[in-house]
């Protein structure tokens, strides 16, 4: 697994920080929220890394979002770790590079406020229509929440 | 008893929906109709339409998006139609009760006849129950 | 027996969840697809953030009944992780008899529905009668049809009792004839070939574009098992193969889940022989703070849960993500093209997990007029195996719908 961290480390250097591999091949890296599309290019192209998800996580003072992805032929994954302040919630979508983060960008912005910049398709995917705009389930800060 | 009261407990018609389950209660009741279990020997058929159905068989917590069509639904049976919340989640919304996206129990929406507790209930519990319910037409 | 009209969507006994594929058609050709998601959303991820990791995994094991063993396997995978703690032997052995149980008698409740969709009905009732056998072994384990409540933190909540070991592995080789009358069913029957081959194809690209996984991937010949990839449980420790296609069609998925059971028959029976004797419990009593993530990889694919601790016994975040979200979005490729009469088949061939699943219909493209409800639309489908049938010179043995 070292390859894959040291061409991390390597590719991006200053803007990806404190990478680590944890036990169970769980690789960690923090990521500037600028340099997240070209992170997801490399580990793409470069290491035909599968896209499996990405958690958004309301930190009190940030949104994390930890995008992961999998390295089929390591056994491991790779999650990049994107903090974003609230007072300025966005962040390039990875959706024009992946199809497969449309919808999981569409779940992080209606449970969290996230705006992701270039999303094609920035709607709803499972609140109900009546759900109150800005209002982000998964959000901490009392933006959460029923009406 | 009138004819229609006898066509009703002899061959009960069973309209099935989900208001947002995590499909367990849905597979069981489906199960009621293969060979193990075998309902059509008691006459009781599973109909594609609420407009044919002597009983309504409800699973699911009653979800957000789902809710408004639930009086919508009840209000195309021909009267009478038994509702019978199929599965703790329609029974009392289960572990869901708190949760951002479930609204009112289903009982609030419908009047429910029989409640089959269960997570999920077994075929033969539906059985039961569905056989209590015949027994009130 | 009277005719009845099986739709699909809150009036179809067969796909249990509201559903909402819209299809926009112009003709009998589908050109484009409409997913709309939320009628199962619970919310589960906020309810774990309330939950102590004792409940968890009772949270868990009702995201989705088919996969009721997936999502508590992935769990404890993430919570493992998370902590270090290294599961007792036997327990692995345990974990992964469950997971296969849970994939054979998933795999058969799908290879009912895509024969009822198909107008095999007989097929549905036999697929689903075989099933009662796995049902039965698991309630003898674990003491339920579903739901089982058998994982917990470091292993497992019930022992297999030894000496029922034999009466196990008898069940089991019963359903080696079945699975073999199924194959047959599939492999040599020409309107089966003829309904299934070239149909919903999905090429090893689009499985990559789409993040798509589990048989869905497979069957496009893309060779990715989380059980071999990144071993868990004892899935390292006995002999089977990950099974792949080469064309990524209808036929190949279904294929591939036919050929699937066996491997997990084999991973089953083997597990039962080597069981080792021994504790079945590490008895993890507290999860640290940090970060843990688990895969498992269900009857749909990876499952895959992300948990992060604050030291406290709830956890800070609690993410899930299941197969059918990557799997369900590749249909808006596979079905496009493709006729309306073979759009219920394709869109159930990614077997979605129906917690995602929606509600299908079919509207003329230019006008939006509703063309088809998603009952039309398996009539549709069974027709056009009758019409097969009927062109291929085979008597007409299509029972009615049940």
């Amino acid at each position: 697994m070292s390859t894959v961290l040291d061409t991390l480390r390597n590719a991006f250097p200053g803007r990806l920080l404190n990478c680590e591999e944890r036990r169970g091949a769980r690789i960690y890296c923090d990521a500037a929220p600028e340099v997240i599309v070209d992170a997801a290019r490399e580990l793409m192209d470069g290491h035909r890394a599968r896209f499996i998800t990405a958690t958004g996580t309301d930190t009190r003072n940030a949104v994390e979002i930890l995008y992961h992805f999998s390295i089929d032929g390591e056994g491991a994954v790779v999650s990049l770790r994107v903090t974003l302040p609230k007072d300025r919630l966005e962040v390039d979508s990875l959706a024009p590079l992946i199809k497969a983060a449309e919808w999981v960008e569409r779940e992080i912005h209606e449970m969290l406020g996230v705006r992701f910049r270039g999303h094609p398709d920035p709607r709803r995917l499972l609140l109900a229509d009546d759900w109150p705009e800005g209002s982000y389930p998964l959000r901490r800060d009392g933006e959460g929440g029923q009406s | 008893m009138g004819w229609r009261r006898w066509a009703r407990t002899k061959s009960p018609w069973v309209f099935h929906f989900s208001t947002g389950s995590c499909n367990n209660c849905d597979i069981e009741i489906l199960d009621c109709l293969t060979p193990r279990f075998d309902v059509e020997r008691f006459g009781i058929q599973l109909v594609g339409s609420i407009r044919h159905a002597d009983i309504l068989l409800v699973t699911g917590s009653v979800n957000r998006r789902v809710a408004p069509t639930i009086r919508e639904l009840y209000a195309k049976a021909p009267a009478p139609c038994l509702v019978v919340a199929c599965g703790t989640c329609a029974c009392g919304q289960h572990m869901f009760k708190e949760s951002y996206h479930t609204m009112d129990p289903l009982d609030a929406y419908v009047p429910v006849s029989v409640y089959i507790p269960g997570c999920p209930p077994k075929p033969e519990a539906f059985i039961s129950g569905i056989v209590k319910a015949v027994h009130t037409l | 027996m009277s005719e009845r009209i099986i739709a699909i969507g809150p009036e179809h006994p067969l796909q249990e969840e509201p559903e909402c594929f819209k299809l926009h058609v112009e003709g009998e050709k589908v050109l484009s697809l409409d997913i709309q998601l939320g009628y199962n959303h619970r919310g589960v991820e906020k309810l774990a953030e309330s939950k102590s990791y004792d409940q968890i995994l009772f949270l868990m094991e009702r995201i989705c009944g088919i996969c009721s063993t997936s999502h508590p396997f992935a769990g404890v995978n993430a919570l493992e992780n998370l902590v270090g703690v290294e599961v007792p032997e036997r327990a692995k052995y345990i974990r992964s008899i469950l997971g296969e149980m849970e994939r054979i008698h998933s795999h058969l409740l799908w290879l009912g529905l895509a024969g009822h969709f198909m107008g095999y009905n007989t097929l549905f009732m036999w697929a689903w009668k075989t099933r009662e056998i796995v049902l039965d072994l698991l309630e003898r384990i674990s003491g339920n049809r579903q739901n089982y409540s058998m994982f917990k933190v470091g292993g497992v909540r019930r022992d297999v009792k030894d000496d029922e070991i034999p009466s196990y592995l008898k069940e089991l080789d019963r359903l080696l004839p079945a699975l073999d009358l199924f194959r047959g069913a599939v492999a040599d029957d020409p309107v089966v070939h003829a309904r299934t081959k070239g149909i919903g194809v999905l090429t090893a690209e689009d499985i990559r574009r789409f993040g798509a996984v589990g048989p869905t991937a497979r069957a496009s010949g893309v060779d990715i098992d989380v059980r071999r990839d990144d071993p868990y449980a004892a899935y390292s420790m006995v002999d089977w193969k990950v099974v792949t296609g080469t064309r990524g069609d209808v036929y190949d998925k279904v294929m591939v889940r036919i050929l699937e059971m066996y491997e997990s028959h084999a991973i089953i029976t083997q597990c039962l022989r080597k069981l080792p004797p021994g504790e079945i419990d590490a008895r993890v009593k507290e999860i640290p703070a940090g970060e843990g993530i688990g895969r498992h990889e269900a009857p749909r694919g990876e499952v895959m849960h992300y948990v992060r601790s604050d030291g406290t016994n709830r956890p800070a975040r609690y993410k899930v993500r299941a197969p059918s979200f990557m799997n369900v979005a590749t249909n808006t490729k596979a079905v496009v093209g493709q006729t309306i009469s073979d759009a219920t088949l394709i869109l159930a061939a990614v077997d979605p997990c129906y917690c995602c699943s929606e509600r299908v219909s079919a509207v003329e493209r230019r006008t939006g007029k509703r063309l088809w409800s998603g009952a039309e639309l398996v009539r549709l489908s069974q027709d056009a195996t009758r019409r097969l049938r009927a062109k291929m010179g085979f008597p007409h043995e299509i029972s009615k719908d049940p």
